[in-house]
C-alpha cells in the first residue's frame, strides 16, 4: 500500500499560488485578468507564521485552511472529496478552506490522477494532516488555557475550553500552534466515525459556480498575456513522417506567425510527440486554416501496413495457438476431455478511444529563463518528466500547474501535447496554447487496445461448470513503453482474468501474443472492460445453457464465502497496487453487490416479449460492482435502453454523490462502448475523426440510473472506473433475455438490424 | 463589424468567415464558451444569437453582424445565478463540467421557447449536446426543475 510515511513540517510550497476562493453559495467574479500566475510567492507572504504539518495542509495566520490538492480534478470528484477529509479531521469550516490546485512536486508523492487511486492512497495521508494540525492547534490552546489537551475541544474552527465553556477562533492559536512540534503518526488521534460531518455525507463540488458560470478555467481555457495559439499536422501513422508541406501556403493566411517542425517520434511511442508540423498564429481559427493551407504529406513507416480487419484475423489464430499461462490451477485439459458437455463462446472488442469533451491542450511560457505548463494533465510530475529532455532542464525546474480537465478517462496521463507547447513555447520565445482539434483526438490517441477471448468451460451433467478456460489475445500498453512488448502483461490479466472468483476445481488463463502497431494506453478500467464483457457474457451463456437463472448461476460459480489470492493457483496479482490484507478479493462482498442489484432490477421478474434484463457483476480497482440492464428490442431490431441498476461496495464512499454520480456516468460511458464505440485502422491511420464517425451515448439513449451504495467499515476502494466493467456484458445479456441474441462482438451497432 | 455579445457592444473587423467560437475564446478572452469538435456535431460551444441557440463554431463572424450574442458568462445577474444554472447546482449535474456551458445555452434556449418541456420535448432539444462523462439524467431532471418551477 503506498502511503506517504513521512509528512515534513517544513516542506510547505513557497511555488503554489494561491487562487481565488471557491467557496460554495459565493459567486466567483469573472476574472478578465489573466487567471494563473507563475511561481508566485504569495503564499509565502501569506503564511508568514503560518501552521504547516504536511505537504497537503497549511493554516494562515487568519485561520485560512488551504488544502494542497495534489490530484486533478477531471469529473471524478477527488478535488472535492481530498479536501472533505482534511476538513473533517480538523473540524474547519467548510467556508474557510482556500484549494490550491494541484502542481508537480515529488513532496506530494504520487500524482498521477488514474486507477482510481486518489482517494484509496491519499485518505490516510490527508487523514493525518488533518489530526495532527487539531491536535497543534488543541495544544496550543491548552497551553494558553492552562487546561489539559482533552479539556480542549473542536468545533467549525473554533477551540473549546471545555471547564468555561469559552471558545476562541483557529485564528487565535495559528501562531503558537505553528512552534509545536507536529504530532508523530502513531499519537494522532482521529475522530470517531460517529463524530464525521463531511466524510460520508453529500457534498457539492468545489467548482460548481465557476463551472455553471462559466468561469472556471479549464486547460483549453489558459490565458497569458501575449499568448499565441498553435494547431498541429501530425503523421498519421505512428512512427511516420513528414515528407512534404507547402509553408509559403501557410505563411499566407492571415494571423499566421510561423511553421514549425516537431522532432520526428522515435520508439518507444512513450508519451513523446508524435512529430508532424506547427502553425502558430494569433488565434485558434488562423493556426488551423494554416494547417489546411499546408498541405502536409507523410509516409507511413513500420506502422504503414496495420490493418485491424487483418489484425483481428491474427489475434483469433494466437488465441487458438495459445500461450503464457497466468494461471494454472487443476488439470483443465484431462477436466473438459472428460466433462459431460462442454460450451465455448468467442468475443471481441475493437479498439476504443477515450474522446473527453475537452480535446487536450496545454500552454507553455518561459518567464526568467523558468519554464511554466499550465495544462489540463492527469500527472504533473508526468509532464515534468517527459518535458524535460526536450528542453534539456531539470524536471524539477519545470514548473506544471494541472488546469480542471475537461473529461480524461486515461488519455491526459499521456502528456504529448504539453511537450508540443513547451517546444513552441521555447521556439517562438512567447507563451503559446496548443489546441487540438478533435480530429487530432480522436486519430491521435492512446487507444485502448483490441481484443479476441475464446472461453471454453467443461460442464457436469447440471450444467455447472468443472473447469473454466480463457484464451485471450490482445496488444499489451507495454508496447507504447517497450518495442519488444508481445502481449498482455500480467498487469493486464490481473485486471479481471486471473482474479476471477470462481469456485472451479479447474482453471486456466492463457494469452497469446499481439503486437502493438498504435499506441495503446489505459482508458477507463483498462482490460477489465474486455475481460469483464467476456466473463460476464460467459456466464451468461452457460446460465441459460443450463437452464438456471444468471443470478442464481453467479452465486454457484462464486461459491462459499472466502478470500480469494491469485498467488495460490501460481498467479502474479498485483491487487491495483494493494495488498491483499488490506483489500481482499472478498466473495461475500461480491455476491452482496449482486444479490442488491439483482433486487433493485427485481430480476426474476418475467418481463412482457420484446424487454428484457441482464446482468452481470465484477470486481476492479479494489471496489465490486452489479450491474442490471434493461433494454426493449423493436420488431426491426432497434435497441432502447429503459433502466439501469448499480450496487457499489467501494468501502468507505467519502462523498456519496459522487460515488453515485461515477455509477451512473459508468453506466453511460460503458453504453457508449457496448453501443457505439470502434476505432479502425487502415494503412496505419485510424479511419475516425469525430462525433459522427465516433459514436457516444447521446441523451436519448441513455436510462434512468438507481444507484445504490453498500454500507461499509472498509477502507475507501476504487470509483471513477470500477462502475464500467459489469454494464457492457448485463447490456448484451438483456439484449439476449429480450430478443434470443447474443452479442458476441462489440459494438452492437447495426447487429440485430440485419 | 457591430454586434453585442452579453450586452456590450463590440466591433470586429478580422476574418468574414472565422467562427464566433474563435471570436469568443481567442480575441474576446470569454472561454466560458467551449471547443468540443469543431464540427456542430457535440454542442460545447452553444451561446445565444438573437435568442436562439446556435453552435457558435459553426457560426461565421459574418452572420453575427448587428446580432445580440449571449453566452454562459452573461446568464447570472450579478452575483445571483439564473434559475436554470441554479437548478444545475441543486441537482448536481456537472462531473468534469467542460459541456455544461453549452448544455445550460441549449437549455435555456429550449426553456424560453417551451417553458414546461415534457421528457420528449427535452430530449429532442438536448439531443446535439454530448456529455461524456454521462450526466444526462441529472441534466433533465434540472430542466424539469426549471419547468415546475415556470
Amino acid at each position: 500500500m503506498t502511503k506517504i510515511e513521512n509528512v515534513s513540517n517544513d516542506n510547505f510550497s513557497r511555488r503554489g499560488f494561491l487562487r481565488g476562493m471557491v467557496a460554495t453559495g459565493s459567486l466567483v467574479v469573472a476574472a478578465n485578468i489573466i487567471p494563473f500566475g507563475p511561481m508566485s510567492e504569495v503564499i509565502a507572504e501569506h503564511h508568514k507564521g503560518g501552521l504547516k504539518n504536511s505537504a497537503y495542509l497549511s493554516i494562515s495566520p487568519d485561520g485560512t485552511v488551504n488544502i494542497f490538492i495534489h490530484r486533478v480534478e477531471m469529473g471524478q470528484g477527488s478535488r472535492t472529496g481530498l479536501p472533505m477529509i482534511i476538513a473533517d479531521e480538523l473540524d474547519a469550516d467548510w467556508e474557510r478552506l482556500n484549494f490550491v490546485p494541484a502542481f508537480g512536486d515529488k513532496k506530494f508523492g504520487d500524482q498521477n490522477t488514474d486507477g482510481s487511486t486518489s482517494i484509496r492512497r491519499f485518505y490516510d495521508a490527508f487523514r493525518r494532516a488533518g489530526a495532527g494540525a487539531r491536535m497543534m492547534l488543541q495544544e496550543a490552546a491548552a497551553n494558553s488555557w492552562n487546561i489539559s489537551v482533552d479539556q480542549v475541544g473542536v468545533e467549525n474552527h473554533r477551540l473549546i475550553n471545555k471547564a468555561t465553556g469559552a471558545s476562541s477562533d483557529f485564528s487565535e492559536f495559528v501562531e503558537a500552534a505553528s512552534k509545536l512540534n507536529a504530532p508523530s503518526d502513531d499519537a494522532l488521534k482521529f475522530k470517531s466515525r460517529a463524530d464525521w460531518k463531511y466524510v460520508g455525507k453529500p457534498k457539492k463540488i468545489i467548482d460548481m459556480d465557476g463551472i455553471v458560470t462559466g468561469t472556471a478555467d479549464f486547460g483549453q481555457d489558459i490565458k497569458r498575456e501575449g499568448m499565441l495559439f498553435a494547431v498541429a499536422t501530425r503523421p498519421p501513422v505512428v512512427g511516420g513522417k513528414i515528407t512534404s508541406y507547402d509553408k509559403a501556403a501557410a505563411m499566407a493566411v492571415s494571423g499566421v506567425l510561423d511553421v514549425v517542425e516537431m522532432p520526428v517520434l522515435e520508439f518507444p511511442a512513450l508519451f513523446k510527440p508524435l512529430g508532424g508540423v506547427a502553425v502558430v498564429a494569433t488565434n485558434t481559427w488562423a493556426a488551423k486554416k494554416g494547417v489546411e493551407a499546408l498541405n502536409a504529406q507523410f509516409d507511413g513507416g513500420v506502422n504503414g501496413g496495420y490493418d485491424t480487419t487483418v489484425y483481428e484475423k491474427e489475434l483469433w489464430q494466437s488465441v487458438k495457438k495459445g500461450g503464457t499461462n497466468h494461471l494454472n490451477r487443476g488439470d483443465v485439459d484431462k477436466s473438459i476431455s472428460e466433462a459431460a458437455s462442454t460450451f465455448e463462446a468467442d468475443y471481441f472488442v475493437p479498439h476504443l478511444a477515450h474522446a473527453p469533451m475537452e480535446p487536450m491542450s496545454a500552454t507553455a511560457e518561459w518567464i526568467d529563463g523558468k519554464l511554466n505548463i499550465w495544462t489540463s494533465c492527469q500527472d504533473p510530475q508526468s509532464v515534468q518528466n517527459t518535458v524535460a529532455p526536450f528542453v534539456q532542464q531539470k524536471p524539477e525546474d519545470i514548473y506544471v500547474e494541472a488546469a480542471l480537465l475537461g473529461g480524461a478517462f486515461g488519455r491526459k496521463s499521456k502528456p504529448d501535447f504539453a511537450v508540443e507547447a513547451a517546444l513552441l513555447a521555447t521556439h517562438m520565445k512567447k507563451p503559446v496554447k496548443v489546441v487540438w482539434m478533435r480530429e487530432d483526438d480522436i486519430k491521435h490517441g492512446y487507444y485502448h487496445t483490441i481484443t479476441a477471448q475464446s472461453v471454453k468451460a467443461g460442464l457436469d451433467e447440471n450444467g455447472r461448470v468443472t473447469a473454466w478456460h480463457h484464451k485471450t489475445a490482445y496488444p499489451s500498453i507495454g508496447g507504447t513503453f517497450d518495442t519488444a512488448s508481445a502481449g498482455p502483461g500480467g498487469f493486464e490479466m490481473g485486471l479481471g482474468l486471473v482474479d476471477m472468483p470462481f469456485e472451479v476445481e479447474n482453471l486456466r488463463v492463457e494469452a497469446g501474443e499481439a503486437k502493438q502497431q498504435v499506441r495503446i494506453g489505459w482508458m477507463r478500467s483498462v482490460a477489465n472492460i474486455q475481460q469483464a464483457f467476456a466473463l460476464g457474457s460467459f456466464v451468461d451463456e452457460l446460465a441459460h445453457n443450463a437452464g438456471v437463472n444468471t443470478v442464481d448461476y453467479w452465486m454457484g460459480l462464486i461459491g462459499s464465502d472466502r478470500k480469494v489470492n491469485p498467488a495460490d493457483d501460481g498467479a502474479q496479482y498485483g491487487n491495483y497496487g494493494q495488498t491483499l490484507d488490506d483489500f481482499p478479493i472478498d466473495t461475500a462482498r461480491l455476491k452482496a453487490v449482486l444479490a442488491k442489484v439483482a433486487d433493485m432490477s427485481d430480476f426474476k421478474r418475467e418481463r412482457p416479449k420484446g424487454r428484457g434484463v441482464g446482468i452481470s457483476v465484477h470486481r476492479s480497482f479494489v471496489s465490486y460492482v452489479a450491474s442490471a440492464v434493461e433494454i426493449e428490442v423493436s420488431d426491426s431490431g432497434d435497441v432502447k435502453v429503459v433502466d439501469a441498476w448499480m450496487a457499489v461496495d467501494c468501502g468507505l464512499a467519502v462523498n456519496p454523490d459522487r460515488v453515485k454520480a461515477q455509477m451512473e456516468g459508468a453506466v453511460v460511458f460503458g453504453l457508449s462502448l457496448a453501443m457505439h464505440g470502434e476505432i479502425t485502422a487502415q494503412n496505419g491511420a485510424i479511419v475516425q475523426g469525430n462525433f459522427d464517425d465516433y459514436l457516444v451515448c447521446r441523451i436519448d439513449e441513455v436510462p434512468n440510473v438507481e444507484v445504490a451504495i453498500m454500507e461499509s467499515d472498509g477502507p475507501p476502494g476504487g470509483v471513477g472506473e470500477p462502475g464500467v466493467p459489469p454494464v457492457a456484458p448485463a447490456f448484451v445479456n438483456a439484449i439476449f433475455a429480450a430478443s434470443g441474441k447474443r452479442i458476441r462482438r462489440l459494438p452492437l451497432a447495426n447487429q440485430l438490424n440485419t | 463589424m457591430k454586434f453585442q455579445v452579453n450586452d456590450r457592444a463590440v466591433e470586429f473587423d478580422g476574418d468574414n468567415e472565422m467562427p464566433l467560437l474563435w471570436y469568443l475564446r481567442d480575441i474576446e478572452g470569454m472561454t466560458g464558451t467551449k471547443f468540443g469538435c469543431g464540427a456542430g456535431l457535440c454542442g460545447a460551444c452553444t451561446v445565444h444569437v438573437d435568442g436562439i441557440a446556435v453552435r457558435s463554431c459553426q457560426t461565421p463572424m459574418e452572420d453575427v453582424e448587428g446580432a445580440k450574442v449571449k453566452t454562459i458568462e452573461g446568464m447570472a445577474d450579478g452575483d445571483t445565478l439564473s434559475a436554470l444554472q441554479q437548478a444545475w447546482s441543486d441537482n448536481d449535474v456537472p462531473q468534469c463540467g467542460y459541456c455544461q456551458a453549452g448544455q445550460i445555452m441549449q437549455a435555456a434556449a429550449l426553456l424560453s421557447e417551451n417553458p414546461n418541456p415534457n421528457d420528449q420535448e427535452i430530449e429532442e432539444a438536448m439531443w446535439g449536446n454530448i456529455c461524456r462523462c454521462g450526466t444526462y439524467q441529472r441534466i433533465k431532471n434540472a430542466i424539469r426543475q426549471v419547468a415546475k418551477e415556470a
